[in-house]
């Protein structure tokens, strides 16, 4: 028995007379493709999804690469360096090609008489691809010091200062590029905790129905009806102190997580009920099949897509908990660095005022978010062009 | 039977444009209907009938279109109108609407909403064509209830269309239509939704009304009983074509396209012997945008001439009362 | 009827009893109790407090006894309307809470309105105007506002405030009413501030009604009962008001039952941003100090209000749907 009970009259357009022309090839194709052959086809008609796509799949490069690409140790610290302003690469000089920035030098304020250090146009440091900076772990196995831009020369607080430095004088640049993989790592983990918890508990829903489902119905309903902040607040103020910087991070993907999974069960649910009544499944129930089989062989193809949909609707809130978790102060904890703690500098409007660079991390946040809910879109009209 | 004609279409082209290309829902369709008589209009799902009623009222929905051909209100009368000119959200097309066309829907439950009672949507419509005070308005929506056989009109005026069977939503649905007292009514299938005893009961009433208000109906059906019921004259479609124009009693005693004969055989009759089976028609409607070349209906036609019938277009049916079919076929235009 | 009501006040009553046992646990979380919290931070100040004294202090907080039992207690306290003793304030939780709470329901509520007000017309727009170029632009808009995190928003508006037109946006009252007393005055300089905040707060949710407005009336834009309506010679606003939009408004009521939570929420975090004297501040600073007393209290009056206000919200639909009413399906 095939899993492909689609046919191609039911999935063209909306008006009665209106549909897709094709010739009987294209359709026989149509005909034979699987759920989700159908709905990658959809979703290449979504330009827009498709760019968002794209762009999440760049997000998660940097992710892998986070070390490869930032230039210098995220976490070294030099007072002496705070808040200088974002400094470009300047690519030509004297009429050749020859990038290089500015190194710095010690200028005492007037009034103040506090060094600080500021870009010196006199001092020109060549920048290098694939240079050697500080060591590092690829992917957490191979150990290596090879990063993809590097300066030549300089002192030790000379740096390429791509988005500016904080406070403290670390290079806001590379530790965007840090951030960058640890929110979009903790929203990973968050959707697979909460996917575990929704399929499971929405599966059982949809399954059994009765009384069990009554009993998480209502568990989803109490737990949608109470505002989450507060109490996610509450939850991850109560993390101890001492613990380490894992555990905190593993508690709060839980926390955060506990969120996400009741949308998902409801998604897997309202599948689960909409398929039990479909023909093919009663076809295959007639025809003698197994429970387990008719779930994977015939339920799970054609919601797959309805859940990768969902779930690409749920990290964004994920990375939107954490980022305000942590922006609060009650998420993660320095030293680690997720773009919530990045912005954690930029709370103090004073401070904002006069280094208004430390806002940057707020671009990754929004395009990352936007970039999954379009492709969330797009997914979720391609899985279902009714729902 | 030469009544004057109520309401004249004449080579109305409907078509579709989607992204996958165009469609054309309507290919020239001319046919009259004429003033106190009912017409039934018959074809298979798809074939455009909808289509049709939903032109005349200026009702289709983006991205369907209008591209050709008049749909004449009053063409003998002094002040004939055509509707295709005016603009579908004109003052004087909302007066057409209800007042002079009105329109009984195929699903009773679907066409009235569920959030206001009968009576509301009953007043709104009165008051729309006459000016009326909200007392008479709700008066005349009782008296019209009564008229169409619902038992207890004062009592249901203020119910929920959710609150009434299948057979009273459309009994509601054919007071609505009637609202507006049009000399014009156009039925949509009123019965497919309904149980058999109850389309007995309301195709009764439906002639009752017609013959009392000397109504010009017509009538849009895939069931030939229905046709053979009620109909005056019948107008067979197929692909968004008349393939035939026939008074009922011709039709059915001497058919004259071969699509009007295949539906007739897939009629189940009372004189067939036990276990019969039932004739089809072979093959299926093909999709509108994939028209077979020539006469459409060539593919599936048993009594094919030959490379004539898959090359050329047969001339439209004639108009005039005794009708004809577009065919090729020896005697099919006389 | 009865029983859509009995059954709807029976769920909000269990999500409170859930929201309380949370709170609860809450308070329980950080190690050491109550009492040893409460020793430290007077120890801190310099004054000691005796073995036997802080035995007392445990019985008389029910410290001493089984988790179920010291729960129960603190629910009976709490129904009393003692919330206990904020540590780091030395005063009754509930002073300490004072007008805040009412602020931040406030805030949460403006926003509920500024969300439909703005939603509402433009969601009906975009559906019968789909694929014009303002339902792209208002679609674009609509998905930029989901996407950026609304304390985000409060952090660039303050930015935008303080950096080019000089002004410090946050606040709920002018400095000379801060600490004032109410009055007329008062209420209209409140009334003056509010719109800013409620703005950031409803931006979000603004974007989600839309595209749930849109969504549902295209839906009901395609049934037959619009095209009886049409039908019927109703003018096209007339018949689309009246009828799809109707209908469409249903979910669109309904979505105050996530709306409103989701408002509350967020009103915590931007509260911070941008120093409105609501609860917010107060939460973190308590959450901060492991003030337990004082962040159970403010988690669980929230989560309360919340039930309670998404409760009016469903009876009021339920008032407006003759299908429920009505007992029908």
């Amino acid at each position: 028995m095939s899993t492909t009970v689609i046919e191609p009259a039911s999935s063209s357009g909306s008006s009665p007379p209106v549909g897709d022309p094709g010739n009987a090839a294209a359709e026989a194709r149509f005909a034979q493709a699987t759920q989700l052959q159908l709905t990658w086809w959809r979703f290449r008609r979504h330009k827009l999804a498709l760019v968002s796509l794209i762009i999440v799949v760049l997000f998660y490069l940097v992710a892998a690469f986070a070390d490869f690409l930032a230039v210098s140790d995220p976490h070294a610290t030099d007072a002496r360096r705070s808040f200088i302003p974002p400094q470009g690469i300047h690519l030509f000089d004297e009429g050749g090609f020859n990038p290089h920035v500015y190194g710095l030098k010690g200028v005492r304020d007037p009034r103040t008489f506090k060094l600080a250090y500021t870009p010196d146009p006199a001092r020109k440091l060549p920048v290098r691809l694939f240079a050697r900076g500080y060591t590092y772990h690829l992917f957490g196995l191979f150990e290596t010091d090879i990063h993809l831009l590097g300066l030549e020369g300089g002192g030790r607080s000379d740096g390429i200062f791509l988005l500016g430095t904080d406070q403290l004088g670390r290079d806001l640049y590379s530790r965007m590029m840090v951030a960058t993989r640890i929110s979009l790592l903790i929203g990973l983990a968050g959707v697979t905790v909460s996917l575990f918890l929704g399929v499971i508990l929405g599966g059982i829903s949809g399954l059994y129905g009765g009384w069990v489902d009554t009993l998480i119905q209502r568990l989803i309903e109490v737990l949608r009806s109470i505002p989450t902040i507060p109490l996610w607040m509450g939850l991850a103020a109560a993390l101890p102190n001492t613990w380490s910087v894992t555990q905190v991070y593993l508690a709060i993907t839980i926390i955060i997580s506990l969120i996400g999974w009741t949308e998902l069960a409801r998604v897997v649910r309202g599948r689960f009920l909409a398929l039990r009544e479909e023909d093919f499944v009663v076809a295959a129930e007639l025809a003698g099949a197994s429970q387990m089989r008719i779930i994977l062989r015939h339920m799970l193809p054609s919601f797959a897509s309805h859940v990768i949909a969902a779930v690409s609707l749920a990290l964004p809130a994920m990375i939107v908990s954490e980022t305000s978790l942590s922006f609060l102060g009650l998420g993660l904890r320095p030293p680690a660095i997720s773009w919530g703690i990045l912005l954690q500098d930029a709370q103090n409007i004073q401070v904002l005022a006069g280094a208004p660079w430390l806002l940057s991390a707020a671009v990754p946040v929004t395009v990352v978010i936007l970039a999954f809910n379009f492709l969330g879109d797009g997914l979720r009209d391609a899985a279902d062009p009714y729902g | 039977m030469a009544e004057p004609s109520a309401l004249s279409i004449r080579d109305l082209a409907v078509q579709f444009r989607n992204e996958q290309g165009v469609i054309r829902a309507l290919d020239g369709v001319s046919f009259d209907l004429r003033a106190g008589q009912t017409l039934g209009i018959v074809g298979e799902s798809g074939c455009g009938k909808s289509v049709t009623a939903r032109s005349i009222l200026r009702l289709i929905d983006r991205p369907g279109r209008i591209t050709g051909g008049q749909i004449l209100l009053d063409p003998a009368g002094p002040q004939a109108i055509d509707l295709t000119a005016l603009d579908p959200d004109s003052r004087q097309m909302q007066q057409v609407r209800g007042g002079r066309i009105g329109l009984i829907f195929q699903e009773p439950m679907t066409a009235l909403s569920v959030h206001y009672t009968v009576g509301n949507q009953i007043i709104e419509a009165i008051r729309q064509h006459r000016d009326l005070s909200k007392a008479d308005a709700k008066a005349q929506a009782i008296a019209l209830l009564g008229e169409v056989g619902i038992p207890h009109p004062q009592r249901r005026i203020d119910a929920y269309p959710f609150e009434l069977s299948g057979g009273l939503r459309q009994r509601v649905g054919i007071a609505m239509a009637l609202a507006g007292n049009p000399d014009i009514v156009i039925a949509d299938e009123p019965t497919t939704a309904l149980d058999v005893t109850t389309q007995a009961q309301i195709l009764g009433l439906l002639q009752r009304l017609q013959r009392e208000k000397g109504i010009a109906l017509m009538l849009i059906t895939h069931d030939m009983g229905v046709i053979a019921e009620m109909a005056d004259e019948v107008a067979v479609m197929y692909l968004g074509r008349i393939v035939e124009t026939a008074p009922v009693e011709r039709l059915f005693a001497a058919p004259r396209h071969p699509y009007t004969r295949a539906l007739l055989r897939a009629v189940p009759s009372i004189l067939a012997t036990p276990r019969q089976r039932l004739s089809t028609i072979g093959g299926a409607v093909p999709h509108p945008g994939l028209r077979p070349t020539g006469c459409s209906f060539h593919p599936r036609c048993t009594e094919m001439l030959g490379e004539r019938c898959r090359r050329e277009i047969p001339a439209s049916v004639p108009l005039g009362v005794s009708g004809g079919a577009s065919c090729f076929l020896p005697g099919a235009s006389e | 009827m009865l029983v859509y009501l009995l059954r709807r006040i029976g769920l909000a009553v269990i999500t409170c009893v859930f929201i309380s046992i949370l709170t609860f646990i809450i308070i329980r979380l950080p190690p050491g109790d109550f009492v040893d919290a409460y020793i430290a931070s007077l120890a801190a100040s310099g004054s000691t407090v005796s073995l036997e004294q802080a035995d007392a202090m445990r019985r008389d907080y029910g410290l001493d006894q089984p988790l179920p039992m010291q729960y129960l207690r603190w629910v009976g306290r709490v129904l009393e309307g003692d919330f206990g003793v904020s540590m780091v304030w030395r005063r009754p939780v509930a002073e300490v809470i004072g007008d805040r709470l009412w602020l931040t329901m406030l805030v949460s509520l403006a926003a509920l309105f500024l969300t439909w007000a703005i939603a509402l017309p433009i969601g009906i727009y975009s559906a019968v105007r789909q694929y014009s170029i303002a339902d792209y632009i208002f679609t674009t808009l609509g998905f930029i506002g989901l996407a950026v995190p609304n304390f985000l928003l409060a952090l660039i508006l303050m930015y935008v405030g303080f950096r080019y037109l000089g002004l410090n946006v946050g606040g709920l009252f002018s400095t000379e009413y801060v600490q004032a007393s109410w009055s007329w005055g008062r209420a209209w300089d409140l009334a003056k501030h509010l719109p800013l905040p409620a703005a950031v707060l409803a931006l979000a949710g603004t974007a989600q009604l839309i595209r749930i407005m849109r969504a549902n009336l295209l839906d009901e834009l395609r049934k037959p009962y619009v095209v009886t309506a049409r039908a019927k010679g109703l003018s096209e606003a007339r018949a689309i008001l009246k009828y799809p939009v109707r209908a469409a408004l249903n979910p669109f009521a309904s979505s105050i039952a996530y709306l409103f939570p989701y408002l509350v929420s967020g009103s915590i975090i931007v509260s911070l941003v941008l120093g409105l004297p609501t609860v917010g501040p107060l939460l973190l600073q308590a959450l901060v100090a492991q003030d337990m007393f004082l962040a159970g209290a403010i988690v669980l009056l929230l989560g309360i209000m919340t039930v309670i206000g998404t409760l009016i919200s469903d009876l009021l639909l339920t008032w407006i749907d003759p299908r429920i009413r009505l007992g029908g399906r």
